[in-house]
C-alpha cells in the first residue's frame, strides 16, 4: 500500500513556544489514523500544516507521493477544524453549495453531490432553511458534509463528534468507514480514546509537540500490555499463592493476577487446574487506549504547558 | 482570482437580498426628498399672512409703507388708540401693530422711536423682513426728503453689483459659483467620510462574525486568507458602489420630479433667460425663484465629469485602503465588538484628521494644510474632494490631482499588505485579547 502523506522532521516554532517540533510519521491510502494527544500538544498546528494553513518551518510534506503543493492539493483535502461554524444567516443548500464551490467544484457538480449526501443522511428538506434554525448535532451533520462533499483523497476530522448524539455519532461514523473503504484516508483527531480504539487502524501520540507512541492499536496495547489476566473460578481454592504470579485484585471468585517474567499464561491455569477448581473464562487483559495515553502523559509537563508565558 | 470572485459574490449577494438592504438603498432617499418636500410645500403654500396695523400718527409713511405687493406682510394703516389694538390683538384681527408716534420725525431729531407690538413672538425672518421694509422705506423718505430726486434714487438703487471677483488668469469668479463649490466639495468630502466608516465597519463586522461563528478556519482550508479579505472587501465595495448608483439614479429622478410637483417654484426661471450678473437687479419679490436660479447657474459652472469622476476615484480608493485596515482590526477582535472598537481608535483618527482638514479646504483650497491633506493618502479622499469640486486649475492643480492619485494607491497596496499579514495571523488566533503593539508584530514579521 502506497502512503498518501509523509511527514518528514517537521517543526513550527511560535514565538516562546515549540508547538510541534521534528516531528515523522506516515499514513497508508485508505486507512483511518488517529492523531492523539492532549490539549496543546501540537495537534492543531500540525493539522493546520498539512492543510496548507501554516508552513512549516521546517521539514517536508509529501502528500501522494509529491511533494505538497497547498494550492493544488487543498482540493484534495477536506478539512473539519475543532472551532468550526457556518453562517448562522445563510440557507443551508447555498451555505454547502458555496464551502463546495470554493473547493473548486463546478455549480452543477457541487449541486449533484450535495443532492446525493443530503438525501443520504436525510438533510433534503433542510435546504431552504437557515444555519441558526438548525439543532447543534444538526449543524455537525451539515458540516461533516461539507466536509467530504468534494471527495477528497484526505479527511481530516478534528472531533468530529464531539455534541453528537448516540444515534448521529453512529451515523457519522458509519460514514468515516464507508468513506475509508471507497479509498479516502481519513486523519482522525480527539481525545476520546474509545473513539480511537473503536475506529482507528494506526495511531500517533503527541505530546509537548513530539511524537511519542506511533503505531498500530493493536502493536501499541501488545507494547503497553502488563501480563495481567483475568481468570473467574466456579469456586475458589484455599491456595491462590504461586510463585508463578501474584494475585491484584480479589472480588469473590474474580481474580486478577500479574505473570512474574519468565512464567506463562500456562502456568497460571495450570495451578488452578492443579487444585481441581473449575475455570470458567480466562483471559488477558490488554490496557485501554484511555490507560496508555493518561500514563504517557502524566508526568509531562503537559499540563501546565497551556499556561506558559507568551509574549 | 475565481475564489476570490466566488467570495465576494457570497459577500454581494447576501448583504443585497436583504430586506434592510433594499429598505436603506430605497427608502432613505425618499425619507429625505419627502422631508425636503413638506418642508418646500410649506414654503411655497404659506398662505398664513402677517397682518400688521399701522398707526402713523406723525403722517411718516402717507399712508403705504412701500410698493410691495408681498402675500407674506400685509400692513394697513389705521387710526386707533393702543388700547383698541391691544384688544385686537387678542382678538387675532392682527397679528401685531406698528405705532409711529406723533413726535416722530424722520429726520432723526426728536427721541420717539417707532414702537412695534405683537400677540405672539414673532419669528426671526417674519421680524427681519418688517424690519427690513419699515427701514427702507423710511430711508427712501430721508433721502427724498434731502431732495435727492425720485429718478436719481431709482438710478442709485439700480446700481448694485460694482464688484467682479476674478483669478490672476482673468477668469470671471460668480459668488454663487463659489458658493456653490463650497458646497459641493462639502458634501461630497463628507459623503467619503460617511462612506468609510459605514462600508468599513461593514467589512469588520463581517470579518468578525466570521471569526466568532468559527467559520473561518473553515474557510481559511480552502482558501487563502488574503483571498478572503480581498473578496469580502471586493463584494462589499460593490454593494457600497450599487447602492451609490441606486442613490444617483433616485437624486435625479427626484430632481426631475421637483417642477412637476411645485410648478410655482420654477415659474420666474421659465419666463426669463439666466443672465450672468443680473441676479441682484431683478425684481425683489422674486427672490425665491432667483435663488434657485443662482444655484443652477453656479451647478452650470461646475465641472460635474471632474467631479463625478473624481468622487468615484476617490470614493473607491480610500474604501479599499480603509477597508483592509478594518479587516486587520475585525480579525484581532474576539467574541465582540467591543474589542475591535478599542482597536478601531488609530484607524478613525487620520479620517476624523481628514473631516477637520476638509472643512479648511473647501475655505482655502490652496492652504498649505489643505495641500498636504490632499496628497496625504490616509486623508486625500476627503479632502481632496474638497479641492477638486472648485475646479482645476482654481481649487487643485492636474499635477497635485494625479500625485495624490498616485499616493493613494500605493496607500492601498501597503495597508493591504500589511492588513494582510495581521489578517492572517489574527482570523485563527482564538482567545487572546490582542493589542496594537502585537498587531504591528504580525505586520512586519516575515511570513
Amino acid at each position: 500500500m502506497s502512503k498518501i502523506l509523509e511527514l518528514e522532521a517537521l517543526r513550527k516554532y511560535y514565538a516562546t513556544q515549540k508547538a510541534v517540533d521534528d516531528i515523522s510519521f506516515s499514513i497508508e491510502k485508505g486507512s483511518i489514523f488517529g492523531l492523539l494527544g492532549p490539549n496543546g500538544a501540537g495537534k492543531t498546528t500540525l493539522l493546520r500544516m498539512i492543510t496548507g494553513i501554516f508552513y512549516p518551518d521546517m521539514g517536508q510534506i509529501t502528500f501522494d507521493g509529491k511533494p505538497f503543493d497547498p494550492l493544488n492539493d487543498i482540493r484534495m483535502i477536506g478539512y473539519m477544524p475543532e472551532e468550526r461554524g457556518l453562517y448562522k444567516k445563510m440557507k443551508i443548500g447555498e451555505q454547502a453549495l458555496y464551502l463546495a464551490q470554493l473547493k473548486g467544484l463546478s455549480r452543477n457538480e457541487a449541486m449533484e453531490k450535495i443532492k446525493y449526501w443530503f438525501k443520504k443522511l436525510e438533510m433534503e428538506t433542510w435546504w431552504n432553511k437557515k444555519v441558526e434554525d438548525l439543532s447543534k448535532g444538526m449543524s455537525q451533520k451539515l458540516q461533516f458534509v461539507t466536509t467530504v462533499l468534494h471527495e477528497p483523497k484526505l479527511i481530516i476530522l478534528d472531533e468530529p463528534f464531539s455534541g453528537l448524539d448516540p444515534l448521529n455519532a453512529n451515523l457519522i461514523k458509519d460514514e468515516i468507514f464507508g468513506l475509508a473503504q471507497r479509498g479516502s484516508t481519513v486523519i482522525f483527531s480527539t481525545h476520546r480514546m474509545e473513539q480511537v480504539e473503536e475506529i482507528c487502524d494506526h495511531i500517533v501520540l503527541v505530546n509537548l509537540g513530539k511524537k511519542v507512541l506511533d503505531g498500530s492499536v493493536a502493536e501499541i496495547k501488545q507494547k503497553f500490555k502488563e501480563n495481567q489476566f483475568k481468570i473467574r473460578l466456579q469456586e475458589k481454592p484455599a491456595n491462590t499463592n504461586s510463585n508463578a504470579f501474584s494475585v491484584l485484585q480479589d472480588h469473590s471468585n474474580d481474580l486478577v493476577v500479574k505473570i512474574h517474567e519468565g512464567f506463562r499464561s500456562n502456568d497460571v491455569l495450570m495451578h488452578f487446574l492443579q487444585q481441581g477448581t473449575t475455570i470458567e473464562s480466562f483471559h488477558e487483559i490488554l490496557p485501554s487506549l484511555n490507560e496508555i495515553f493518561i500514563r504517557i502523559v502524566e508526568g509531562s509537563s503537559a499540563l501546565t504547558r497551556s499556561f506558559q508565558k507568551v509574549d | 482570482m475565481n475564489k476570490i470572485f466566488i467570495v465576494a459574490r457570497r459577500e454581494f449577494l447576501t448583504r443585497v437580498q436583504k430586506k434592510t438592504f433594499l429598505l436603506t438603498t430605497i427608502g432613505v432617499p425618499i425619507l429625505i426628498f419627502a422631508f425636503y418636500a413638506v418642508i418646500i410645500f410649506m414654503s411655497v403654500k404659506s398662505t398664513s399672512d402677517f397682518k400688521v396695523a399701522v398707526v402713523d400718527q406723525a403722517n411718516v409713511f402717507n399712508g403705504k409703507i412701500d410698493e410691495k405687493k408681498s402675500s407674506e406682510i400685509i400692513f394697513s394703516f389705521v387710526n386707533e388708540d393702543t388700547a383698541t389694538l391691544n384688544k385686537k390683538l387678542e382678538q387675532k384681527e392682527y397679528d401685531a401693530y406698528l405705532y409711529v408716534p406723533a413726535g416722530f420725525s424722520i429726520s432723526g431729531q426728536s427721541n420717539d422711536s417707532l414702537q412695534f407690538r405683537s400677540a405672539k413672538t414673532v419669528g426671526l425672518m417674519t421680524r427681519e423682513k418688517i424690519e427690513n421694509r419699515v427701514s427702507k422705506a423710511l430711508e427712501e423718505k430721508r433721502l427724498l426728503s434731502m431732495n435727492i430726486s425720485r429718478a436719481q434714487l431709482d438710478s442709485i438703487q439700480a446700481q448694485k453689483e460694482l464688484i467682479t471677483f476674478a483669478n490672476t488668469s482673468g477668469k470671471k469668479e460668480n459668488q454663487t459659483k463659489v458658493g456653490v463649490s463650497y458646497a459641493v466639495g462639502f458634501i461630497s468630502g463628507f459623503m467619503i467620510y460617511i462612506i468609510l466608516f459605514i462600508y468599513g465597519t461593514m467589512v469588520m463586522r463581517g470579518v468578525v462574525e466570521e471569526k466568532v461563528s468559527r467559520i473561518a478556519e473553515v474557510i481559511i482550508s480552502s482558501v487563502k486568507p488574503f483571498q478572503l479579505m480581498m473578496g469580502k472587501i471586493i463584494g462589499i465595495g460593490a454593494v457600497g458602489l450599487i447602492q451609490f448608483l441606486i442613490w444617483g439614479a433616485l437624486a435625479i429622478v427626484l430632481q426631475l420630479a421637483i417642477p412637476v410637483l411645485f410648478p410655482q417654484l420654477f415659474e420666474g426661471m421659465q419666463a426669463q433667460p439666466v443672465q450672468p450678473g443680473m441676479m441682484a437687479a431683478i425684481d425683489a419679490t422674486k427672490q425665491q425663484p432667483d435663488m434657485i436660479r443662482g444655484l443652477m447657474e453656479g451647478l452650470n459652472q461646475i465641472n460635474f465629469p471632474l467631479i463625478v469622476g473624481c468622487f468615484v476615484f476617490y470614493f473607491l480608493g480610500g474604501y479599499f485602503m480603509y477597508a483592509s485596515l478594518f479587516a486587520a482590526v475585525g480579525s484581532a477582535a474576539n467574541e465582540d465588538m467591543q474589542d475591535a472598537q478599542s482597536l478601531l481608535l488609530p484607524i478613525m483618527m487620520p479620517i476624523i484628521f481628514g473631516i477637520v482638514i476638509m472643512m479648511q479646504a473647501v475655505n482655502n483650497p490652496n492652504g498649505s494644510l489643505a495641500v498636504f491633506g490632499s496628497l496625504f493618502p490616509l486623508t486625500s479622499p476627503i479632502v481632496m474632494m474638497a479641492r477638486v469640486a472648485h475646479g482645476i486649475p482654481d481649487g487643485v492643480s492636474t499635477f497635485q490631482l494625479i500625485l495624490s492619485m498616485l499616493f493613494l494607491i500605493l496607500g492601498f497596496f501597503g495597508t493591504t499588505w500589511l492588513a494582510g499579514k495581521i489578517y492572517r495571523t489574527g482570523i485563527l488566533m482564538y482567545g487572546k485579547k490582542v493589542t496594537w503593539k502585537e498587531l504591528w508584530k504580525w505586520a512586519i514579521k516575515k511570513n
